[in-house]
């Protein structure tokens, strides 16, 4: 049905809402990535069946959702009208909880989440401590809607934004708004959004365009992958205001191919707000005329830079150009051209429903609104979390990720994806923000955060992303082509037990010539994980270097493995797992390892019940 | 295997042979063929009037492509940096000793096909490989043999 006015619009928002009823019971399985890699739609055909068997369809709504954040616990489902939280799901749990909460209105107390501090189980999401310090106004909607009905969507408040804006909002007052609020990119750089805007907005020519960045590259952050997967239609709404504010007509979403999921609800919500009248021609008779594409993208972590985001939308190589020429003068087809990430298009309704100062109001003085993070690595209660920029890297991590795992010290955490680098233990105060991050070296980025423990070698993890950024350095400016392959080659040497004292000012020399002369930013920030590690955990560097060692025992030229004998019970499954014969011994006699065969695999250190093996 | 050229003819009519829509293109015909046939690089570069480089170029900048016939089985390890502080590269190699090849190679039989990916986007899993598609979480070096062994 084709909605073509503002006034219908939320016309159909009252017919919809009248339609449903608060109390009826409704299932919220989460279909996030995680909760999917562990089987939920099993459990959700599970809930299907014992519903049905029980003769309770019309009763009980039951639907797939995108990601409830707390990755950690999946399965998860969320029982409405209570909001009662169950995790780690198994299929053989359904039949239970349908006979218990849903006809008897009771809780099943072995499903549901312990606060071990308080020493007491929670019934609600909202008192789950992970969930308690977080500010979800992106993610929060994603436990209450379908991705798939648009329906869902309007029934929260959807595209009520898009009619505020439509009905009496001049585009140069959408821009306005949008600047007062504060809102940077969110996707890397922190860039102003509304001045980006404006820019487009003022630039020459007919033909401009408005671009999603969905292209989400960075290892370790999911959050636009979530966000595209749960709320589709929120990126949508946002793009949509901004054209009309910038006077585009056409617009793209570049996603990644590697997020099937993602793809696909994107496309349905596109033809879904086709079919409403919400995108094409006349869009709810404003006489606005916008519409979208799809494009996917080819794997390559450099098509997160604009330029060379565009390059590859025009079918070509994804390599990035200079940008004395900026993007809202000639980006696309060198057309005027807007790029934003899906994090911030999906904050623009927020921003236009609120108020630019109730936005302005969340946050810290240069950094507003709620950022979204993938905690992840060393960490309890990994997942993603939203919280209100300024939050302390202690309470992110501490108060709502619940630490880190079996007892272990806190060692570093890494922001910023490969762009980013490594904040020591002595910095867990810092509030975060996107200058207070730069400050210390590191960067926002589109908001990974990786917790690392006592285990992890600070020299590998820069070695780590020093790989990663030559396997994805698109090879048009040499100081980042030969630039990181050289310092790959350094940081090797030093992992493997040749490095010198001399080589850790080259890696600095390196790293200011990287700094200043690369073209885009990826060359350009690529020092960051070194320089950072460099300075926080030099004395790591330099145990590799002049003791040959390495402190965290990961690194595996310097480490060797052997067996105590004192400990050795003579099991002999060490013996068993041995992919190179390593390991000699009779049955119920200590084992011995042979060093010369070993190749450091460390499968016997994982598999002894006995502590047994030695790594040093 | 050879390509159809009809086959290759209606996977670009869907996108009306535009330049623009190149990368997509290429992506329907891997998914066709689980590869990049040469013959249908030159035929893509006919139909789209664009030069050869330019398909070449593109088909060989993107990690999603290959010009290599894959494996029946394709096996994904996630080299995400919160897989990799997991422990990710142990998997890999212990894979990579399993069935004696290298990540990016496919073995003899043409069974398997090995290959490491940036970051699959679960991150609260790792370390993560990916099997056809069915995602395996906390993977350990000791879970490589089950893994294979389940097939």
């Amino acid at each position: 049905m084709k909605v073509i006015s503002v006034n219908k619009l939320e016309a159909l928002r009252t017919e919809i809402l009248a339609g449903k009823d608060l109390d009826k019971p409704c299932i919220a399985v989460c279909g996030g990535p995680g909760c999917l890699a562990n089987q939920c739609l099993e459990v959700r055909d599970a809930f299907v069946n014992e519903i049905a068997a029980k003769g309770l369809t019309d009763k009980v709504d039951i639907r797939t959702t995108g990601c409830h954040g707390f990755c950690e616990r999946g399965p998860i489902a969320l029982i409405y009208p209570q909001e009662i939280f169950y995790q780690k799901l198994t299929v053989e749990d359904v039949p239970e909880i349908v006979e218990q909460t849903i006809v008897n209105n009771k809780t099943v107390d072995r499903l549901l989440y312990t606060d071990d501090e308080a020493g007491q189980l929670v019934e609600t999401e909202g008192e789950v401590p992970f969930y308690k310090k977080q500010m979800r106004l992106i993610l929060g909607s994603n436990s209450k809607i379908d991705p798939h009905n648009i329906e869902d969507y309007i029934a929260i408040g959807g595209y009520s934004a898009l009619v505020k804006v439509l009905g009496g909002m001049q585009p140069l007052e959408v821009v306005d708004e949008i600047k007062n609020s504060g809102i940077r990119g969110r996707g890397g750089g922190g860039f102003p959004t509304g001045r980006k805007w404006e820019s487009t907005r003022n630039a020459q020519g007919d033909i401009k365009y408005v671009i999603c960045n969905a292209d989400e590259g960075d290892p370790g952050a999911f959050m636009d992958r979530s966000i595209l997967e749960g709320n589709p239609h929120s990126v949508l709404e946002g793009m949509i205001i901004g054209a009309y504010a910038i006077g585009s007509n056409e617009g793209y979403v570049y996603v990644r191919n590697e997020y099937p999921l993602a793809l696909k609800n994107i496309n349905l919500a596109i033809k879904q707000a086709r079919e409403a009248g919400l995108l094409g021609d006349n869009i709810l008779g404003s006489g606005l005329n916008f519409d979208l594409k799809v494009n996917r993208g080819g794997g390559a972590f450099v098509c997160g830079e604009s330029t060379a985001l565009m390059a590859s939308l025009e079918g070509k190589p994804g390599e990035p150009r200079a940008k004395y020429i900026h993007t809202s003068d000639k980006g696309l087809w060198d057309r005027p051209s807007n790029l934003n990430n899906v994090e911030t298009w999906a904050n623009i309704p927020l921003i236009i429903n609120n108020g630019a100062d109730w936005y302005s109001a969340i946050g810290t003085e240069s950094s507003k609104g709620t950022k979204v993070f993938s905690l992840v690595g060393k960490i309890n209660n990994t997942g993603l979390v939203e919280v209100p920029m300024g939050m302390t890297l202690r309470e992110i991590i501490f108060d709502i990720g619940g630490g880190i795992p079996g007892g272990k010290a806190f060692k570093a955490v890494q922001t910023g994806g490969p762009s980013g680098g490594c904040i020591p233990e002595s910095l867990i105060d810092l509030p975060v923000d996107y200058d207070r991050l730069t400050e210390v070296g590191s960067m926002m980025g589109s908001g990974g955060m990786i917790v690392m423990d006592e285990d992890t070698c600070m020299v590998d993890v820069a070695l780590y992303f020093i790989n990663f950024l030559m396997e994805e350095s698109c090879g048009k400016c040499v100081p980042c082509r030969e630039g990181l392959l050289r310092m790959g080659e350094i940081l090797t040497d030093i992992t493997e037990g040749r490095g010198q004292m001399e080589d850790l000012d080259l890696i600095q020399d390196l790293s200011e010539v990287l700094k200043d002369a690369s073209l885009c930013g990826l060359g350009q920030t690529a020092p960051n994980p070194v320089m950072s590690t460099l300075k926080y955990f030099r004395d790591e560097y330099e145990a590799h270097i002049k003791d040959h060692k390495c402190p965290a025992g990961v690194c595996t030229e310097l480490i060797t493995y052997s067996i105590d004998a004192g400990n050795c019970t003579g099991c002999g499954l060490c013996l068993k797992k041995c992919p190179a014969e390593a390991i000699t011994g009779e049955t119920k006699q200590p084992h011995v390892l042979d060093a010369g065969k070993c190749i450091k695999c460390g499968i016997c250190y994982d598999v002894c019940k006995f502590d047994a093996v030695i790594k040093e | 295997m050879t390509t159809n050229e009809s086959k290759l003819d209606s996977i670009i009519d869907e996108y009306n042979a535009e330049p623009g829509s190149l990368i997509s293109i290429l992506q329907d015909i891997q998914a066709e063929y689980n590869y990049l046939p040469e013959e249908s690089l030159e035929h893509v570069a006919k139909r789209l009037d664009i030069p050869r480089v330019q398909v070449f170029g593109v088909a060989t900048f993107f990690k999603t492509f290959s010009l290599k016939p894959k494996g029946k089985q394709q096996i994904h390890v996630c080299m995400g940096t919160a897989c990799h502080v997991r422990g990710s590269k142990k998997v890999l190699e212990e894979l990579e000793r399993k069935l004696e090849i290298k990540a990016g190679d496919t073995t003899q039989d043409g069974e398997y096909t090995l290959e490491t990916v940036n970051c699959v986007g679960a991150c609260a899993l790792g370390p993560v490989v990916v099997e056809n598609e069915e995602y395996h979480g906390q993977m350990t070096p000791i879970k490589v043999e089950s893994l294979l062994n389940s097939k």
